[in-house]
């Protein structure tokens, strides 16, 4: 019975497609049209309007945010100060400890800051879109990322950093025929290539998800007409809803991932001796 | 916005999808990138840091102006207790000095009466001893005098005249002395 039920709404469903009625979300979400500056470089459509929304938000909460901190922290300060400090005593200095955190603070607390404010634009309403869903911010970001760790060893510990990095020590010399082109993918191409990939399609499939939840439950309530069917879209609204939570605890975990994974890969960097 | 993913997109139609990104979004993300990290390292960490230092100057300042207090409080009750302590010790000379005067003046007043005493019997006894010898004196010119004036009445002469029957009736006084005692 339910069975036949399901089966049937299935058909209608498909029928409904095949009339153009049901439309599923599809990569071109990411790829709104171009609305100024076409054939440029500096092209804009709908996603990097709403990063440089992001941008000025986030400019505007530093500049003026900033302005007048309390000694005493007053209710408002310490909103501020909140984000500033999670940044400097969770990730900076407990991974890098409290001088080279220091060094590299102003790079952590912008790709926190960035990721986390581009992120949380997947669950806005009438934005509905994470600004770190199209791959090239995150992408920016890995190899900034990647640059600044090489950089970080290099600097630190010359070309020892290389040896240690693909050489690990305390291994039979024969298995480097095995092992340094491991560390090599591992360490200079795997790092960056997974650092963007894990940010960019967290926020792809999250916002497809929620455009497929919301776009059924329009279906089941106006497109195929109000009927027994209809209780699908109770359903599907629920689990859109549901899925709207867990977007914005995601969108927060992959800024503090991607944070605490530059560091870690910087500290990896300074350690002496792997 | 009819129509089917045929709308007209600005990319990820190439081979790479949407892993190839297109000129903009990376020109885009980079002058984000870069106003964000001018403005949190230039305006927003080094007033963070300078509310940090402030901070740990006021609570800094807070504990040594604590720790001045508990010095103070500390340093006051020592003087007090010094104080008490030196009371104290004070307080037992005194108690001393009053008691060794006390003795002293029961010492004293004990002499003073003891020689008083003395003095008031010796002079007692001197004038004792002086009225005795005044009397004796009197009373052996008198009867000296007595008996021989009786003595010559009998033997009908004169014999207070003549020295020999003086120092006779001395002689018998002082034998009469010996045979009654020294006490006259």
């Amino acid at each position: 019975m339910e069975r036949a039920l399901l089966h049937h709404a299935l058909t209608q469903i498909s029928m409904a497609a095949e009339d153009g009625g049901f439309h599923a979300p599809t990569i071109a979400e990411f790829f709104p049209p171009i609305v100024l500056f076409e054939g440029t470089p500096f092209a804009l459509n709908r996603i990097m309007l709403i990063r440089l929304a992001v941008m000025l938000v986030l400019v505007l909460f530093v500049v003026i945010g900033t302005r007048s901190l309390k000694v005493v922290p007053t209710r408002g300060s310490s909103l501020v100060e909140f984000p500033f400090n999670f940044v400097r005593n969770n990730i900076a200095y407990e991974v890098l400890g409290e001088h080279d955190g220091k060094r590299f603070l102003p790079l952590i607390t912008t790709i926190f800051f960035l990721v986390i404010g581009m992120n949380i634009t997947s669950v806005i309403p009438g934005l509905n879109i994470a600004g770190t869903s199209v791959i090239g911010l995150p992408l920016l970001l890995a190899v900034i990322a990647w640059v600044v760790f090489i950089y970080a060893g290099l600097k630190k510990n010359g070309v020892g950093f290389l040896k240690a990095s693909l050489f690990p020590p305390g291994v039979p010399k024969a298995l480097y025929l095995l092992l340094t082109p491991i560390e090599f993918l591992s360490t200079f191409i795997l790092r960056p290539v997974t650092l963007t990939l894990r940010l960019t399609m967290n926020m792809l499939v999250g916002h497809l998800l929620l455009v497929l939840f919301f776009s059924a439950t329009w279906f089941f309530f106006f497109q195929q007409g109000p009927n027994g069917f209809s209780f699908f879209g109770l359903g599907t609204l629920v689990f859109g809803f549901a899925f709207t939570l867990f977007e914005l605890f995601v969108a927060a975990l992959q800024a503090y991932i991607f944070a605490l994974l530059t560091a870690v890969y910087i500290q990896l960097s300074l350690a002496d001796e792997h | 916005m009819g129509g089917h993913i045929l709308m007209e997109t600005s990319g990820g139609t190439g081979p790479f999808g949407p892993l190839a990104p297109e000129p903009y979004d990376l020109v885009w993300s980079a002058v984000i990138f870069v106003v964000i990290l001018l403005v949190v390292w230039r305006v927003g960490l080094p007033r963070m840091a300078k509310l940090l230092d402030a901070r740990t100057a006021a609570i800094e300042g807070n504990i040594e102006q604590a720790q001045a207090a508990q010095r103070e409080a500390n340093e006051a009750l020592e003087r007090y207790n010094a104080q008490l302590a030196e009371a104290r010790v004070e307080a037992g000379k005194i108690r001393d000095q009053a008691r060794e005067d006390a003795k002293r003046i029961v010492a004293e007043a004990r002499d003073n009466a003891q020689s008083e005493a003395d003095r008031i019997v010796a002079q007692g006894n001197a004038q004792v001893e002086a009225s005795r010898a005044k009397a004796e004196a009197e009373l052996r010119t008198g009867v000296g005098t007595l008996a021989l004036s009786l003595a010559s009445g009998i033997v009908g002469e004169h014999l207070d005249k003549d020295e020999n029957s003086v120092a006779y009736v001395d002689r018998f006084l002082a034998d009469l002395e010996v045979e009654h005692g020294a006490r006259p």
